[in-house]
């Protein structure tokens, strides 16, 4: 399938194997992706905190150019805060035609305009609900078997559940588990499934910040879990880039926990090689992971 | 002349009494011992509430079970509780639907006590000591500009209809229950008492919203403080969205009091925003010094900036060592093309020119329509678009209102 693909700011700033493990892994799911690469930030939430219109009429701007790609099935992100971001704004443009008419307006000096009605899907989403766990099962060639995955959603996935299309047909708040499961691996519920990373404050009460993400590495140290998956860049940030000041915030020296990406955890299974994945770029080495000796994901491909 | 209603055809049969079983945390904690799980059983209709069911159980099975209730009617925002882990009120959860959100296959509710607040008596939390204290720290109370109008105050009906989201509240109790700001920080005002504030900031005979706003912005656990979590959000029974009122209690600070406070709350927001207008994208090395520093290149100069940076300086080197971005992009960063520049610049120009700020608040003004039924995706709008995802219910349709801060 062909996607107008948003892969979102720190995909390809600080988390540049977020984007490089979802361009290894689309070919082998047959996703075609048109990159979106004339759009901007989604804003974070924060461009919307300062001016809702601002933050509406830069994400309207993204929609619009998604909706200008000949043949894409639908907008694809790989960011849980880029969903979100721009699913709060979908709503708003998509709930009252005079709002968007007004927005189009400004978008009209670029010869642009936003339609209601884009279908906009993180990465996880397509999976479970376009490729299907069925079909991604039987492409699996290296399955995860006896890998303990925890699974750490990112806030702007799963709440607010109407926006998001989360109900009993589409329990969205679950495909991480299900994803996880398909590709043979063991899934390890712990306290922080679907609690905050801490990320958006940690100019602000860096202690609070860190805190979040120490605890939630440490409840998935204690239930067992191998390594957490995310399926958004900015927690990876926050669990990975900050493990070592995480740890020092809860007090918990013994801390280590390797943070995969969505993709490169599909991409392990699909038979691509750790390297290929950008698994060496991580602060927290995912040895228990890929380690040749003890681990799991680590034997050839079949 | 008697109508058999029984016999009525197409007449939907009432459901009987079922079984529900419910699983209760109960904790004393003047008794010494430890909380534990108690499971009664109990027959109701499936409609009936999660709180008839604690009353039945208490009722018939053990009438020490602590719960605090009054209306049965969502009115009172008495029985908040978590059932299935979920922050809510147990006079508004229905049975059945309860059920169906079990955690377990077994079908066994689970109604333990609201989280961040400490436990007088099984489902019965201190409300006193956490939400009303909080409440009480945002002056929750008018406070009249001056002259006092000898008859009534005459309030622009749009600045009313602004803070009704707000005036929602009963005080349930079911945002702070699941707070994660408050998880690990417990001074944080919280979500309850920051919408609370909102109800004075944003009405017009208030006098003091200036000092409202730098107070909350200047605590270390104030407005700055939420992590965007939406937790809120999804627990309130009532549609208050607290978060969104954080939201606007930082947008009417930073825009409109242009208040700079000293947890960087402001400085953050500004440097993102010109960030995004200069680069199109973020440029994350950027953006923690100017946090710090201020808006601009030499921000990370500044004395504020030196201390906190060079705590990230370890967090900046272990990115470097390994190779998750080079020198170059922790320096310039990465834009987009110029001439899309130019078209985010130029709307940038355009909507932050306006005199007034435009915002669509979906509480009042409602969705236009039902949402299409699903259809297979689509981006092109003659291919047949879907939306994203399910609406809520739809309202009145009434147009976007311009909103003046306050």
């Amino acid at each position: 399938m062909k996607v107008a693909y948003w892969p979102g700011c720190v995909s390809r700033g600080f988390t540049p194997e977020l984007h490089g493990s979802m361009a290894a892994v689309a070919p082998l799911l047959d996703i075609e992706l048109v990159e979106l690469d004339r759009a901007c930030c989604t804003g974070a939430g924060v461009i919307a905190e300062h001016n809702q219109e601002l933050a509406d009429t830069l994400n309207a701007r993204t929609f619009a150019l998604a909706q200008a790609v000949e043949g894409a099935d639908l907008m694809m992100n790989i960011c849980s805060t880029c969903q979100g971001a721009q699913s709060e704004c979908q709503e708003r443009l998509d709930a009252n035609s005079e709002y968007r008419e007004h927005v189009n307006g400004t978008l009209a000096a670029e010869g642009l305009s936003y339609e209601k009605g884009l279908t906009n899907k993180n990465f996880l989403w397509l999976l479970v609900e376009e490729i299907g766990l069925e079909n991604l099962k039987q492409k699996v060639k290296r399955p995860l078997t006896n890998l303990k995955v925890g699974p750490f959603y990112g806030c702007y996935i799963v709440r607010p559940t109407d926006r998001l299309g989360i109900d009993d047909e589409h329990p969205r708040d679950h495909y991480l588990h299900w994803v996880i499961e398909a590709l043979g691996g063991t899934v390890i519920d712990y306290a922080g499934v679907h609690k905050c990373c801490g990320f958006p404050i940690i100019t602000m009460n860096k202690d609070a910040s860190l805190t979040q993400a120490g605890r939630h590495l440490s409840d998935a140290q204690d239930a067992e879990a191998d390594c957490l998956v995310v399926p958004c860049p900015l927690c990876h940030l926050n669990l990975d880039l900050q493990q070592p000041l995480a740890k020092k915030a809860v007090g918990r020296d013994d801390l280590s926990m390797p943070v995969l990406h969505l993709p490169q955890l599909v991409g392990l299974a699909l038979g691509l090689e750790p390297k290929q994945l950008g698994m060496s770029k991580h602060v927290v080495k995912p040895t228990s992971v890929i380690d040749w000796s003890s681990a799991v994901v680590g034997a050839p491909v079949a | 002349m008697a109508v058999d209603v029984e016999a009525q055809p197409g007449m939907a049969q009432k459901p009987g009494p079922e079984s529900f079983t419910l699983r209760v945390r109960r904790y004393d904690p003047e008794s010494g011992e430890a909380p534990y799980w108690e499971e009664h059983t109990i027959e109701l209709e499936p409609h009936r509430s999660v709180l008839e069911g604690l009353l039945q159980a208490k009722g018939r099975f053990d009438g020490s079970i602590g719960i605090r209730c009054s209306c049965k009617a969502a009115i009172c925002g008495s029985c908040g509780v978590r059932i299935n882990g979920q922050p809510g009120l147990a006079c508004h959860t229905h049975l059945d639907k309860a059920r169906a959100s079990a955690q377990g296959d077994d079908g066994v509710i689970v109604v333990e006590p609201m989280g961040n607040m400490p436990v007088i008596k099984d489902l019965i939390v201190d409300m006193d000591a956490v939400h009303w204290k909080k409440i009480q720290r945002v002056t929750p109370w008018l406070i009249n500009k001056q002259p006092v109008p000898e008859r009534e105050y005459i309030v622009p009906h749009e600045n009313m209809v602004d803070v009704t989201q707000t005036m929602a509240c009963i005080q349930c109790g079911a945002c702070v229950s699941d707070c994660l700001s408050m998880e690990v920080d417990p001074l944080f005002i919280g979500p309850a008492a920051l919408a609370k504030a909102y109800r004075f900031v944003g009405d017009p005979r208030d006098a003091e919203q200036y000092e409202r706003l730098k107070d909350l912005a200047e605590d270390p656990h104030g407005i700055f403080d939420c992590t965007h979590c939406f937790n809120c959000i999804e627990a309130c029974p009532k549609g208050v969205a607290p978060m969104s009122q954080i939201m606007r209690l930082r947008r009417v600070t930073t825009q409109d009091h242009h208040i700079v406070d000293r947890n960087n709350g402001e400085r953050h927001e500004r440097a993102f925003v010109s960030l995004i207008r200069d680069y199109g994208l973020l440029h994350e090395a950027e953006l923690l010094p100017r946090s710090y520093g201020g808006d601009s290149w030499f921000g990370k100069f500044h004395p504020a900036a030196g201390q906190q940076l060079l705590g990230s300086l370890p967090v900046l080197a272990r990115g470097l060592a390994t190779g998750k971005f080079t020198p170059k992009k922790a320096i310039f960063g990465h834009r987009i093309a110029k001439a899309d520049l130019k078209a985010v610049k130029a709307i940038y120009d355009k909507v932050e020119g306006k005199p007034r700020r435009y915002e669509l608040n979906l509480y009042i003004s409602g969705y236009e329509d039902e949402p299409e039924p699903a259809v297979p995706a689509a981006v092109g709008a003659e291919d047949g678009g879907m939306p994203s995802a399910p609406g809520p219910d739809p309202h009145e349709p009434t147009s976007a209102s311009e909103s003046e801060s306050a």
